[in-house]
């Protein structure tokens, strides 16, 4: 597969021996999820300067998102919803093609065709990202049932949030996988809100995990801002899918601390005390701490980390800003794979209207 | 070649594909052991097995997503859908996600999935077993849809919607399954999407159509011919793509188009027919264009026979276009 950008971490193997998160890995993960932090900054300031269109930051569900990502392996395929930029770090996609699809210039491996946050990256197996809710998780599902059919020993892990799970692929995904004991993790990012509503408006369930119970397989609920412990919840499933065991269903309970996206204003349905209270368990405070206690951090190499990432990304968000814009003819490709006659006649078409001075050329 | 129905063609497509490639597999509600409620996968699950001729839960939206996702890792799987009326718990991953993939994605993530559905009235279906909603596919960009009239086209279109890189919609006229039948060839016989048949050719009138209505179109072609108007008769055998050229060629000749379909008159198939004969044949045309359709109401059950295009209203059409009035 062919990828624009050049591919700096997908030969590494992100799932190591052994059931803990490996401790000489943690540094680097700590570094994603200061990566991640810090696009979050930056796309949302990008965003008010109208210099990117749109914007859903992760921020609060770094750990559950880049501790899930490091349980994989490469063969494994990921079925994301919009918000997880974060696993597509630790995937290998690096920055500036995330960056290049913010933008939607012309080395967006997507083509500029969606939104922001939309990724697809096919050399990670980094799924087609799209805006309705839970649709990837019956997809998910097949695509284990494809590895299953061909005995591949991999698995497909979906991600999804809360509000997904009151939908009808929610459903049909769950029980499609519990029949077929297909080999796919559902990790659920309950951030506790669908835009506006609260996590109880979902759901009169205890929790989101116990939904597993009706479909026969286990659910499990895991603190999202612990790095280690949503690793070894996920790699426990993996083992399982690929041993033949069938599905399990994770609940990473996390704080979404950001708006839904750019275009929402959350003091309209929760209050500023209830954020800074989730930002007490701010999982990048949490593994810093750790990080500073054992020695394998301090002060002054923690700064310089963030610095380091901060004009790491300046700079691929500045090659991206850089980059042509789209041939505005790519507006009629890859809607097959061989254009219809009617889709050329259209594209002749806007031709003409160039010709005759209409349009931008 | 062998002497069919439909339902036996349909069978024998799906038999050839299943033989010739590995990754080919089906799946949809009551497919395997039952047959599928119409037999077009009878023998198949004996032959091939559970896990390529899958029985899965009663959820549509279910089938297309695990045919979605089997697609992005490399299978041909082919979703049966029960009756087109139960596609619509389906439709999200139909026109949101399948008919998106490849665009969405750059070309990244091509995805091909067949979706088989039997449609169309005459069968006493009332409300949820007769709809002929194909408009709603041909409207959404990246999907093909492909409705074959004939055995041997059931096959070979079939044969080539399963060969073929994108999404098809392949809706098969449950009405003449078994009514029609024909001479089919045997092994790997396939019949290219955008290339409409020429069923019957004439000077002063050209009779569009496609699926059930195609044999009440020529029934009706044969009284005019009694009557001294000569008809040509245009099987579309595709609506995506769609053999405009041949539409258009026609009309030129003729000067005169009857647009017959069953589903509902307003914003159905033949408004765009309509509409690309006003672009590109005006000046060719000698009479006002006629369509042939349901009514605008929901699809009924004891009153079908007042509902659904027959010869006598096509012919009828065809004649008010040819004389006048």
């Amino acid at each position: 597969m062919t990828n624009g950008g050049t591919v700096a971490h997908s030969d590494a193997d992100p799932a190591p021996e052994g059931d803990g998160f490996p401790r000489d890995r943690r540094l680097e993960a700590y570094r994603w999820m200061v990566t991640a932090r810090v696009v979050d900054e930056r796309a949302l300031s990008l965003q008010r300067q109208g210099r990117i269109g749109f914007y859903a930051p992760l921020s609060g569900q770094e750990a559950a998102q880049v501790g899930a990502a490091y349980a994989l392996r490469p063969e494994d395929w990921v079925f994301p919803a919009y918000r997880e930029l974060a696993v597509a770090l630790v995937r290998g996609v690096p920055l500036r093609s995330l960056f290049d699809q913010l933008v939607g210039n012309s080395a967006d491996l997507s083509k500029g065709t969606q939104m922001p946050n939309h990724f697809a990256y096919r050399a990670q197996h980094f799924v087609s990202a799209s805006s309705p809710i839970g649709t990837q998780i019956t997809q998910a599902v097949g695509a284990a049932m494809a590895m299953q059919r061909r005995h591949d020993r991999a698995a497909t892990i979906t991600f999804f949030g809360d509000g997904a799970t009151s939908s009808n692929d929610f459903h049909a995904g769950l029980n499609f996988a519990g029949v077929f004991r297909a080999p796919t993790v559902f990790f659920c990012q309950n951030n506790q809100w669908a835009i506006s509503l609260p996590r109880e408006r979902q759901t009169v369930s205890a929790t989101l995990a116990e939904k597993a119970a009706a479909y026969g397989f286990p659910g499990v609920v895991v603190d999202g801002n612990d790095l280690e412990a949503v690793y070894r919840v996920v790699r426990a499933a993996r083992l399982r899918a690929i041993a033949g065991e069938g599905p399990t269903l994770i609940e990473a309970q996390v704080y979404r601390f950001g708006p839904h996206s750019t275009s929402d204003d959350p003091r309209r349905y929760r209050t500023d005390s209830q954020v800074a209270e989730a930002r007490q368990r701010d999982p990048i405070l949490l593994l810093k701490e750790r990080l500073l206690s054992e020695g394998l951090l301090d002060a002054a190499s923690e700064q310089e980390l963030w610095e380091s990432v901060r004009a790491e990304a300046a700079r691929a968000f500045e090659a991206a800003e850089r980059a042509p814009p789209l041939d505005p003819h790519t507006l009629f490709d890859n809607v097959f794979a061989t254009p219809t006659p009617r889709l050329a006649e259209e594209r002749g078409e806007y031709d003409r209207l160039v010709r005759e001075g209409l349009g931008k050329p | 070649m062998s002497e069919l129905t439909i339902v036996q063609a349909v069978n024998r497509g799906l038999t050839e594909a299943m033989r010739q490639d590995p990754d080919v597999l089906i799946l949809g509600e009551d497919v395997g052991i039952n047959g599928g409620v119409f037999r077009a996968t009878e023998g198949l699950f004996k032959e091939f097995g559970a896990d390529r001729v899958v029985d899965t839960p009663l959820s549509e939206t279910g089938i297309l997503g695990a045919a979605i996702g089997m697609a992005l890792y490399g299978l041909k799987p082919i979703a049966e859908i029960q009756f087109l009326d139960f596609i619509y718990p389906a439709f999200d991953q139909i026109v949101s996600e399948l008919a998106k993939f490849r665009y969405r994605s750059g070309g990244q993530y091509p995805c091909h999935v067949v979706v088989r559905a039997p449609y169309g009235g005459g069968i006493k279906g009332g409300l949820y077993h007769s709809q002929s909603t194909e408009a709603y596919f041909a409207h959404t960009a990246g999907l093909k849809v492909a409705i074959p009239s004939t055995p041997a086209d059931a096959k070979g279109l079939l044969l080539t919607a399963i060969h073929d890189e994108d999404p098809v919609i392949f809706l098969e006229p449950k009405r003449i399954y078994r009514s029609v039948t024909g001479e089919v060839p045997d092994g790997d016989h396939r019949v290219p999407f955008g290339s409409a048949r020429l069923v019957r050719e004439g000077s002063n009138v050209t009779l569009v159509a496609y699926g059930a209505m195609v044999p009440a179109v020529t029934e009706a072609a044969e009284t005019l011919a009694n009557e001294g108007i000569s008809a040509e008769v245009l099987d579309l055998r595709t609506l995506v793509p769609l053999d405009e050229a041949a539409v258009v060629r026609s009309v030129e000749k003729t000067g005169r188009a009857v647009l017959v379909h069953e589903a509902a008159r307003f914003c159905g198939f033949g408004g765009e027919l309509a509409a690309i004969l006003a672009e590109k044949a005006f000046f060719s045309l000698k009479a006002p264009i006629a369509r042939v359709t349901g009514y605008d109401t929901p699809f009924p059950y004891a009153l079908e026979h007042v509902y659904l295009p027959n010869p006598e209203k096509i012919a009828h059409a065809a004649r008010s276009t040819v004389r006048g009035g």
